[in-house]
Parts: structure tokens; sequence; C-alpha cells
């Protein structure tokens, strides 16, 4: 096994980073560009000239595509991980995933892109692949090992889905680690707590509340809870629906219909949520295909009233945790929030009310970046894990299964076999016989969730117990064994007690992919070979410097051009024809080194760009009318980065 | 989902290759992990099978073994390593949430000392629990009369919430009950207590009889809990 660095990925629903332990602290990776936050946005470029296969794109650039080419776009993939066509249904009316349309019950759905079809886990897969490439550019070494986290309240296939996204991007995952429990590892680094802290975790796309007891460097998770569909994303929807709505009503223009528009008014939305955390008032002001503008206040007070029901979907869970913690508000001593969603003013306000912050003279922990928690985290539990560390040798992380796991019994009642808020690893042992004289199968059905019915909770798997000796009915005794790992991902084993046989098991995960399947999917194996690893820094520095420089070539035919300074112009002229100079060399670092120059004296040029785009995005125009395509890569991510949380 | 390794009893060490007891996680010459011990959830811990515990203690020494055991101090370590450091964390954790309970601890050892119980806590599903309730012959023959009573008026709260209307008597009623089967449920354990004492301290003979007492105090309060959860539910509608 390689010995190399594990690093701490945080696939978000809306970014991703990748982190590593820097000394004795956690530092986020910043990619090509210089951003820390990698877009969880994956676009497949146009189809060569020369025909072949499609290049795919990851982050800010396949962002930009997200107004130009929306149907070669996808974001948010998170939503879809681990879930069957059934469950999926309420996403793609809310979000744009193009559903493959030979997808059959039981398997794991395809979306489409472009002329390619691909399942969650390889969208992901891709995302993971940049992230890796983006650590390796940084360390100048390959990186083959990762924890990467997972919503708390992620279930069994969920978790799976993320592991097999790991496998395809060439990583080992040694750890899935859930979010709310990184983020209180970052911060639990750099103070020698005891006490209870709750960690408030509302991202992109999903909720999570996490109880824990800090003591002596143990962190022993109390209880978790969540929903896996609620976050930033449903606040974002709210706006859209609002806007969309209104310019109907008032322009009679149905902006529906136009994926691109919808993607720009997208943009504004999140602009006007963003504004709305600091700023009392903001507002859409938009062109539309008709020539009219629409303009629309937002005041906070609006705002707050039309967030209310989505966020008052957090109390819930953060009750029910309290009470398997066993616990009051009071005896919670810190909260930590974390995700963008809790920058939002009412977000806080409902945090210091759930927990009696203000009443007791306390406020929650903001000090570490919430878009960065997750990942800093990551990071120090990778560093607990390659164990060659004094600085978190004291530190472990003891979690828990977020849902009970339970086995259909007769009348489709559901059995708990282990409690949810059990410690992982956990184990249950079970006996099963059979029925019928002779019967050499017994069929099992694990199911995962709170409810009484097995029907109404999550199918894990359905399983055959085989070769079972043939005696009369309920004389076998198979004893089966359930094993939750430290992942949270279920095994199982069976044995026949009485024949003292191995039963076979045969295993259908309701949901998911076969290993078959999963190692078809391994993304291009030149990620894999690391001899060549020199080589392969030295091409993809100048693939990324051709990519800028034809950009930069095509520039003068834009009209944003004509907007720039005349320093401006030289400034870009200059750096272009260093980086033309370099790239002839054999030194990747001094080619990134001037692709970056060039990428930043054409900053302000991207913007302008990207204005005229999402402009003409909005009135119907495509990009090409808007002036000349920018190219991919690297010229483009600052175009939409004010859309971050910042 | 694999398969576990099957947890046989090591004669000796696999590393060492000196011989050991079968309790123990770890090897107490090379300190090589071990795998999983063939011992009861008391052994895990180092005790002798017994009730009263001092829990402080206990969950200092699951943190001690945590910290030596645990999956992530072995995630570089070889595929065996790995896979007992697995099984051997989750028998930790498994012994751990059973004795800390003090209900789940007793039913435990009432099980190991071959006890017949009803069903287990740990595998009990909640739709079992409303038979228990429903069958007679398992009501408490103290309470049939009281459990008859309040069966009655929690169909008739049930009834009047479904129609919409509030029958301003039940309420306190369900109230009192509530209060009274709290209060039987405080008895129950206290009773508990002094049959753990008994079992700690007493002798073969008295260990029986005590064993004996317990099964029939935790029929009770399994019967008395579910009772008081319907009413608080009931009353929380
Ligand atoms: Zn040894």
């Amino acid at each position: 096994m390689a010995e190399g660095r594990v690093v701490g990925i945080d696939l978000g629903t809306t970014n991703s980073l990748v982190a590593y332990m820097q000394g004795d602290a956690p530092v986020v990776i910043p990619g090509v560009d210089g951003s820390n936050l990698v877009p969880s946005v994956v676009a497949l470029d146009p189809v060569p000239a020369g025909g072949g296969r499609p290049t795919v794109t990851v982050g800010n650039t396949a962002r930009k595509a997200l107004i130009e080419t929306p149907e070669r776009v996808i974001y948010s993939v998170k939503r879809l991980m681990g879930r069957g066509l059934q469950e999926i249904q309420d996403e793609l009316k809310l979000f744009p995933f193009r559903l493959a349309e030979d997808v059959e019950t039981g398997e794991v759905p395809r979306i489409r892109l472009g002329e390619l079809k691909f399942t969650p886990p390889e969208i992901s897969a891709y995302i993971l692949r940049q992230l890796k490439r983006n650590a390796e550019r940084f360390f100048g070494a390959p990186v083959t090992q990762a924890v990467i986290t997972v919503p708390a309240y992620f279930n069994d296939a969920q978790r799976q889905a993320t592991k097999d996204a790991g496998r395809m991007a060439g990583l080992e995952v040694l750890r899935l680690v859930n979010e709310p429990t990184a983020a209180a590892l970052a911060y639990g680094l750099d103070r020698e707590k005891v006490g209870t802290i709750a960690v408030y975790d509302l991202g992109g796309g999903t909720f999570d509340i996490s109880i824990l007891k800090l003591r002596d460097g143990i962190f022993e998770v109390q209880s978790t809870n969540g929903d896996t569909h609620l976050g930033g994303d449903d606040i974002d929807n709210l706006l859209l629906a609002i806007a969309l709505d209104e310019i109907h009503a008032e322009h009679g223009v149905d902006l529906r219909v136009h994926p691109g528009a919808v993607q720009a008014l997208r943009k504004a939305a999140i602009d006007v949520k963003i504004s709305l955390s600091t700023e009392p008032v903001a507002r859409f002001d938009i062109e539309l295909p008709n020539g009219d503008r629409y303009q629309r206040e937002i005041p906070r007070a609006v705002f707050e009233l039309l967030i209310e029901p989505v966020l008052a979907r957090t109390a819930g869970p953060c009750k029910q945790a309290l009470t398997d913690a066993g616990i009051t508000p009071e005896q919670i001593d810190e909260v930590v929030l974390v995700g963008g969603s809790t920058r939002i003013p009412a977000v806080r306000q409902l945090v210091d009310d759930l927990f009696h912050l203000k009443a007791r003279g306390k406020r929650p922990h903001i000090e570490l970046n919430p878009d960065e928690v997750v990942a800093l985290g990551a990071a120090v539990q990778a560093d607990i894990l390659a164990g060659a560390s004094k600085s978190t040798e004291e530190m472990l992380l003891l979690d828990v299964t977020p849902l009970s796991l339970g086995i259909e019994a007769l009348g489709g009642t559901v059995a708990r076999i282990i409690q949810r808020n059990s410690t992982i690893p956990a184990s249950a042992t079970e006996h099963f016989t059979t029925g019928v004289d002779g019967q050499t199968n017994v069929a099992i059905h694990v199911v995962q969730g709170e409810r009484e019915l097995a029907a109404d909770c999550r199918s894990l798997a359905r399983f055959d117990l085989r070769g079972i000796p043939p005696m009369s009915a309920g004389l076998p005794r198979i004893e089966v064994k359930f094993l939750i790992d430290a992942d949270g991902i279920l095994h199982v084993s069976a044995r026949e007690q009485r024949s003292g046989q191995v039963a076979q098991i045969e295993v259908k995960a309701t949901y998911g992919l076969t290993d078959e399947q999963v190692e078809s999917m391994i993304l291009d194996s030149f990620d894999h070979a690391e001899e060549d690893f020199a080589k392969r820094l030295l091409i993809e520095a100048r693939n990324e410097a051709e990519t800028i420089l034809a950009a930069v070539e095509r520039a003068p035919e834009s009209p944003a051009w004509n907007q720039l300074r005349g320093e401006e112009q030289e400034a870009i002229a200059a750096a272009r024809n260093r980086l033309a100079s370099v790239k002839q060399g054999e030194d990747a670092a001094a080619i990134r080194d001037a692709t970056l120059a060039l990428d930043q004296a054409t900053r302000r040029f991207a913007e302008l760009m990207m204005e005229a785009a999402v402009t003409s995005a909005i009135r119907g125009k495509t990009m090409e009318a808007a002036g000349v395509d920018l190219g991919e890569a690297v010229t483009a991510p600052h175009a939409m980065a004010p859309a971050e949380f910042k | 989902m694999f398969k576990v390794l099957d947890s046989a009893v090591p004669i000796a060490c696999w590393s060492c290759s000196i011989g050991h007891n079968d309790s123990t996680l770890f090897c107490p010459h090379c300190s090589k992990i071990q795998p999983p011990p063939g011992g009861d959830y008391f052994s895990v811990f180092g005790l002798e099978p017994r009730l009263g515990l001092d829990l402080p203690a206990l969950e200092h020494e699951f943190h001690r073994l945590s910290r030596k055991v645990h999956p992530d101090r072995f995630a570089r370590a070889g595929e065996n390593e790995r896979q007992w450091s697995l099984a051997d964390t989750a028998l930790l954790n498994d012994a751990y949430r059973t004795l800390k309970d003090p209900l789940h601890r007793t039913e435990y050892l009432l099980k190991l000392e071959g006890a017949e119980i009803g069903p287990d806590l740990s595998a009990e599903s909640a739709a079992a629990d409303g038979k228990d309730r429903k069958d007679p012959s398992r009501v408490p023959a103290d309470l049939l009369e009281e459990v008859f009573e309040l069966n009655m008026q929690l169909e008739e709260m049930r009834m009047a919430r479904k129609m919409g209307e509030t029958d301003a008597g039940l309420q306190p009623s369900l109230e009192q009950a509530k209060r009274r089967f709290d209060g039987l449920l405080v008895e129950v354990d206290q009773n508990l207590r002094i049959q753990w004492q008994v079992w700690d301290e007493g002798d073969a003979a008295a260990r029986k009889k005590a064993e004996k007492t317990m099964v029939g105090l935790l029929d009770r309060r399994r019967y008395l809990s579910n009772l008081v959860r319907d009413v608080t539910e009931t009353l929380g509608a």
C-alpha cells in the first residue's frame, strides 16, 4: 500500500474541497485558479471536431457552461446519490436533471449529459478526480488515499455510492466521516475541550444535527438526526419560483421553457439570498427577452417569512437529537455552525432559540469558515488515520449510526436489531429457521429507518440464505451476523449452526451498483500511472496553457475587449507572450505560474464577458451572440465566483 | 458485504505464538490485536458478571480500550488486523452499549444465566409491543382492573380527538393515571436495584431466586412503560 499523504475531502452538494494537515493545522488546497471551493458542477464539452469522446470539465469552468449549454451540465448530483428511481421523482421536478429514458426500476438511475449517460457516482467521481488532481498538483506527488465526508443522516446506500465514486476516481477511501462530526474535529483541534457540543449543519442540500461529548481527545457522538433533502438549494428554489411567476404574470414571459435563462435567473436569486444576509433589502434587476425589465425589491423581512417553513424543518431533528441524547438544550455547552446557509441571520436566530444561547450568554461558533470547516475536519481525520502525527495521536472519533437497522418480520412489521445512535462499528446476531420441511432457502429483507412497517422504511438489501441442509421445519438454526462498520456501511455473514455449514448468502442490494459495474466505471487509467506522474503534470500544465492562450487569441473579437483600458490590454499581451515562451520548456511549475499570471491579467475581461453572457442568456440569446466564447479552463473561474457565499 | 472472520478461539497469539486466555482483545505478551474473544460482555472489560457497576469507571475503560482497538488505529495495517480491529470494536461497542444501560444489562445477565425472558429489548418491534399490551394474559394480575379502565379512557380520548371534540373530564383523569403508573415504574426500578444487590452478593441459591424475581420485574416494567408511552402519546396528540 502506498504510504503517501491522506487527504480530507468534503464532497458537497454545491461546492467540494480538498484539505490536508500541514504540520498541526489543517489547510484547504486551492485549485489552479487559486480558489478553495470547487463548485460541484460537471459539464460535458462539445464532441471534438474529429469525433471521439468529449472531455468532462469540473468546477467553475463547468458552471460557466450552465448558461451556455445547460443540457450538458449537471449540479447538485449529491441529491441523487444512492437513491432509486421512485425516490428521486421530487428532485426531478425541482432540478434540471435529465433522466435517461431506458432506466428501469431497481437500476441505478442514469443522467443524460449531452449524448452520454452517467450514474450519480460517476458524476461524483469526476468531481473527486478534480480534487485529487488539485492535491497532486499542489504536492507534486500522487495522492491515492482519502477521507471523504458524508451527511450524518446518509443511509447505507448513499454511503456506498460515495465510496464507489471514490474508487472510480482512483482513490482508496480510508474512511467516510460524517460532516458535522468532521466540523467538531476541526474545532476541537486547537483547544482542550471537555463538554457537550451541538453541530448544526445546514448545507446546500442536506441538514444534519449532531450532539457530541468531548473528553480527553475522544469525540463521542451521542445522537444525530437530520434531513438529507433540505438545504440552501430549497431557499434558492423559493426565490426562483417567485421571480419566474412574477415575470410570467407581469410581463407575459415564460422563462421556464429556456433552461439557460432559468439558470441565469437562479444565479440572480442566489445573489439576492447572499446579499440579504448582510443587507436589509436586495433586488432583482433583469432585462427580459421582450425588452422589459424585471425589477423587484425583496426586503429581508419578506425573505424571512418566505423561508420560515424551510428553516422550521430543522427544528424537529434538533429536538429529536436532544431527546435521543437524553439532555436538555441547557446542557449543550457549545454550538458549532456549519454550511453556507448558516450565514443567514434567521438561521442563527433559530439556533439561538433552539439551544437557548443568548439567554445563557453564549454565542454559536463561527470562527472557522462554514464553507471550509468540514474539509478541515476531514483533513484532521485523515491525519488520525495516517497515524503519523503528534498533534492528532490523542484524538479519536466515536460516531454513531443515524438510522435503526431492522429485518422485515411476518406481517410486514420491522424487528429492529441495531438501534439508531448506536456507536459504530456495531453488530447484532439473529437466528433464523425454516417454515417448511426440507426448505433449503430463507429470504431475509433488511431495512433502515424508524417506521413500524418495512414498507415505510428504506429497503437496504434482500438476501437469500442458500444451501441449508434439508431438515424438518424449524430445525435449522441459521445464525446471521449483521455488522455496521466505521463508515456506517452494513456487512452480513451467515452460518447454519446445527450442521456447522457456512450458509451461502446471495445479497441483492436494493439500490446500488455491483462490484463489476463499479469496476467498469473507473475513470481513465492514466490517473493511476504513478511512474508517469511528472510527465502527466507537464501535459496537464501545457493543456491548461493551450486553453487559455486559445481563449486570449480570440479575445479581441469580443465587444468586451474594447471596454478594457489600453494598459490592461498591454498587460494581457505581455502575460500571453511570457506563457507562450515558457510553454515550450519542460518545467510544469513555471508553465503553471505563467498560466496563473495570464489568468490574473484577464480577470476583469472575464467578468465583463460574463456580465454580457448572463444578460444575453436571460434575453434569450446565445453566448455566441454576446461575443466570442472565452474557452474552457482557467480564465472562466471568476466569472461566476460572486455567486459564492463570501 | 463480506464474510466476517470466524470468531474461533486462538490457542496461541497469531503474532508471537505464545498462548493466552481467550477473553483478551490484545496479546498480553506482544500487545498485538487478537481476533474477537469468545467471552461475555463483562469479560471484555475484565469484569465478572454483576449488576451493580461503577459507570464512570466503565466509561473510562471503554475509552481506554477504544483508543487501542478502534479501526482508526489500523487504517494502514494488514488485512487480518483490520478485520480483527473491526470485529473487536463492534464487540466492545456492543458490550458497552448493553452494560451501561441498567435494563439492558439486567436482561443480558439474566440471559447469560439461562433465564427465559420476554421479548428482547434490543430486538423489539413497536408493533410487537402493541400486541403485548392487548394480550390480557400479559397484564399483571394486580393491575387488571386499572388497565381495563385506562384502556377504555384512552379509546374514548382517541375517539373524541377524531371527532374534534375535547372531553374536559378525560384529560385530568388520564394525567392522574399517568402519574400513578410513573410511580409504579419507579417502584419497579427500586425493587430491581434491591435484587441486583441480592444477586451480586448472594450464593447460588439466592441468585436463582433473585433471577426469578427480576424476570417478573422486567415483564412488569416493560408492560408499564408501554402503558405510560401510550398515555403520553394520546395526551400529546
Ligand atoms: Zn503475542
